[in-house]
């Protein structure tokens, strides 16, 4: 166990330095950073001079290792448009988008988990062919139109929920809902066929004929094994919550790091991009670590 | 003329018996339906619409549909707010999401496959750097490098073609390069090998036909998540730009009149999800009829 995790977390290891090569270049390929900083009317010289202050006359090896130094050190310089430095600006975004996504997780496990059970339970039923139906409709939705409707529909039709920002419980509602409905969306037919394929296993037959009730089965011998994949299903959401979270925080003007990344890109604010982009990637590793680790804390069988 | 009535037979026994398997599904045959539905649409929707969708209307400035109040069958999903037909607008805009889903689909199925085939095939340290590099895509968003890329250059179909296709080749890679470990190891590979056939002549004669189909499935279904991205980078303002028409923008536009005229951003997103439904339907059925675990069903 802890070599299989020595073995995992040294793995992760190369990927960041992929990482941080393609932040780079995704920066430094797409665009002289001097045309978004200087007006258009500046002159070549002057164009040259802040080219040289900001070392981007140099070789893209050498400008690399410079920004690995200091991106080591947490510096990935000063935003252009707040003159605040990007890592601090960034950081400050992390609470709000935790919250939305944590709250939206946790809505996705209420809905998902008790509907993928009793599709299970109830196969080929008329709930079943409705949740399964609804499951379909909320995959092919965009995330971005799912706010807009929800926004029609409870805030602009029934102002029950108010339209932007973040403060009260209520701000977070909409939002967490618009992306809630996407992830369970893609966990309950998982749940679904987990619970399928356990209750054809030996242990429940064994539950069953020992007299125990139906609910004690699937409660007791059935979930619990079933929650082994959805747990691994789970994390593989978390990337999910976090990019579709850009555009959410768009539309709900939640100010979170989507938020900030979306305005960073449109003003090409590249500094506070690539620290974002940076942040996103390293939650998303650690959240398969993570996973992966639960994943064989909470099944015996799996040994490594 | 023999060989011509051959082709023909089979040409026809092919149509048969997939017409045969997808009767056979009712999802299946939704979504093909769908599907081929929007395909006409795209194809035909210069006959098919009856307004320029740039095209100005001071005098029918947000004209509800046609079974409320104040609307007309000239217009049967209503005009925007600057009076141009919605269902026409949306008509154009399948071409543009068509177009995209399925070159970019191209882009990336092409750039997947040589990486999966190179990493499953060679083996050793490119297999690591490859899979490295794939674990490193998949931890950033596709719509967020999408984005930095695209606010980068500027917009138009061809970009956008690249950019979907290039940020959507990671699952190409990992999928193609898992088959192609499993198939290294069978006989008839093994058999290739020892009698001295050359490495490319192993890879087009014996692993590309058999990862065929995983590829296809995979395409299929990557052509709704294409068309996803598509639209979110334009209704971001990032994607397609006017006067050209995308579903995506369409929204982003209706989006500040919800509180007065609601069919503006509601239709453009029905036709997304419709169309997506569509294609996701199409693919999980294709993926059923070529799982050779499935064989029952054929």
């Amino acid at each position: 166990m802890v070599k299989y995790l020595v073995r995992r977390i040294l793995q992760i290891i190369p990927v960041l330095i992929i990482i941080s090569m393609i932040v780079f270049l995704l920066v430094n390929v797409t665009g002289d950073p001097t045309s978004t900083m200087l007006p258009p009317t500046a002159s070549d010289e002057e164009r040259d001079l802040l080219r040289e202050a900001l070392g981007l006359n140099e070789p893209l090896t050498t400008q690399y290792r410079i920004f690995i130094t200091n991106a080591l050190k947490g510096d990935f310089g000063t935003s252009y448009r707040y003159r605040l430095p990007a890592a601090e600006l960034a950081i400050q975004r992390i609470p709000a988008s935790v919250q939305l996504a944590g709250v939206s997780l946790l809505f996705s496990i209420l809905i998902a988990i008790p509907l993928g059970i009793l599709s299970a339970q109830f196969r080929n039923s008329p709930f079943d062919l409705i949740i399964s139906g609804i499951s379909a409709l909320g995959r092919a939705m965009p995330g971005f139109w799912v706010a807009i409707m929800l926004i029609l529909l409870l805030a602009v039709q029934h102002p029950i929920f108010p339209v932007s920002g973040r403060g009260t419980i209520m701000n977070l509602i909409l939002p967490a809902l618009t992306l809630s409905f996407g992830t369970a969306s893609t966990i309950i037919p998982l749940i679904r066929s987990n619970m399928l394929e356990i209750m054809h296993q030996d242990y429940i037959r064994t539950a069953r004929s020992k007299g125990l009730r139906e609910g004690m089965v699937i409660c007791k011998h059935a979930f619990k094994n079933a929650l082994v994949p959805v747990v691994t299903i789970v994390a593989l959401q978390i990337p999910g919550l976090i990019g579709g979270a850009l555009i959410t925080e768009t539309v709900f003007a939640w100010p979170g790091l989507g938020q900030l990344l979306v305005q960073s890109i449109t003003n090409r604010d590249m500094c506070v991009v690539q620290v974002c982009i940076f942040l996103i990637a390293l939650i998303t590793l650690v959240a398969n670590l993570i996973a992966d680790i639960v994943y064989c804390l909470i099944d015996p069988r799996i040994k490594y | 003329m023999y060989e011509n009535e051959s082709f023909s037979a089979r040409v026809k026994a092919f149509f048969s018996r997939w017409g045969r398997l997808l009767l056979k599904s009712k999802t299946g045959l939704l979504g093909f339906i769908i599907v081929m539905a929007f395909l006409i649409i795209a194809v035909f929707a210069p006959q098919l619409a009856g307004h320029d969708p740039a095209a100005l209307n001071p005098g029918n400035m947000t004209t509800s549909p046609f079974w409320m109040e104040g609307g007309s069958m000239e217009f049967p999903l209503g005009t925007d707010n600057l009076g141009r037909c919605i269902l026409c607008r949306i008509m154009y805009g399948t071409r543009v999401s068509m177009l995209i889903g399925v070159c970019s689909v191209i882009v990336a199925g092409i750039i997947g496959t040589l990486f999966g085939l190179v990493a499953g095939y060679y083996g050793g340290i490119c297999d690591s750097i490859i899979m490295r590099i794939t674990d490193a895509f998949h931890a950033i968003p596709r719509t967020l490098l999408a984005m930095v890329l695209i606010s980068a250059v500027s917009g138009g179909i061809p970009t956008l073609v690249f950019v979907i296709g290039f940020t959507g080749w990671i699952q190409y890679a990992r999928l193609i390069r898992s088959e192609v470990l499993s198939l290294k190891n069978r006989e008839f590979v093994k058999a290739a090998v020892t009698i001295g056939t050359p490495n490319s002549t192993i890879i087009r004669r014996h692993i590309i036909p058999n990862v065929m189909s995983s590829f296809i499935v995979v395409s299929t279904l990557a052509v709704a998540s294409s068309i996803i991205a598509e639209t979110s980078l334009s209704f971001l303002g990032l994607g397609i730009q006017a006067p050209q028409v995308s579903w995506g923008g369409m929204l982003s536009d209706g989006r500040n009149y919800l509180a007065t005229h609601w069919w503006i951003a509601t239709f453009p997103g029905i036709a997304i999800t419709l169309a997506v439904l569509g294609i996701m339907f199409l693919g999980n059925w294709i993926r059923d009829v070529l799982d050779p675990h499935n064989q029952g069903l054929q």
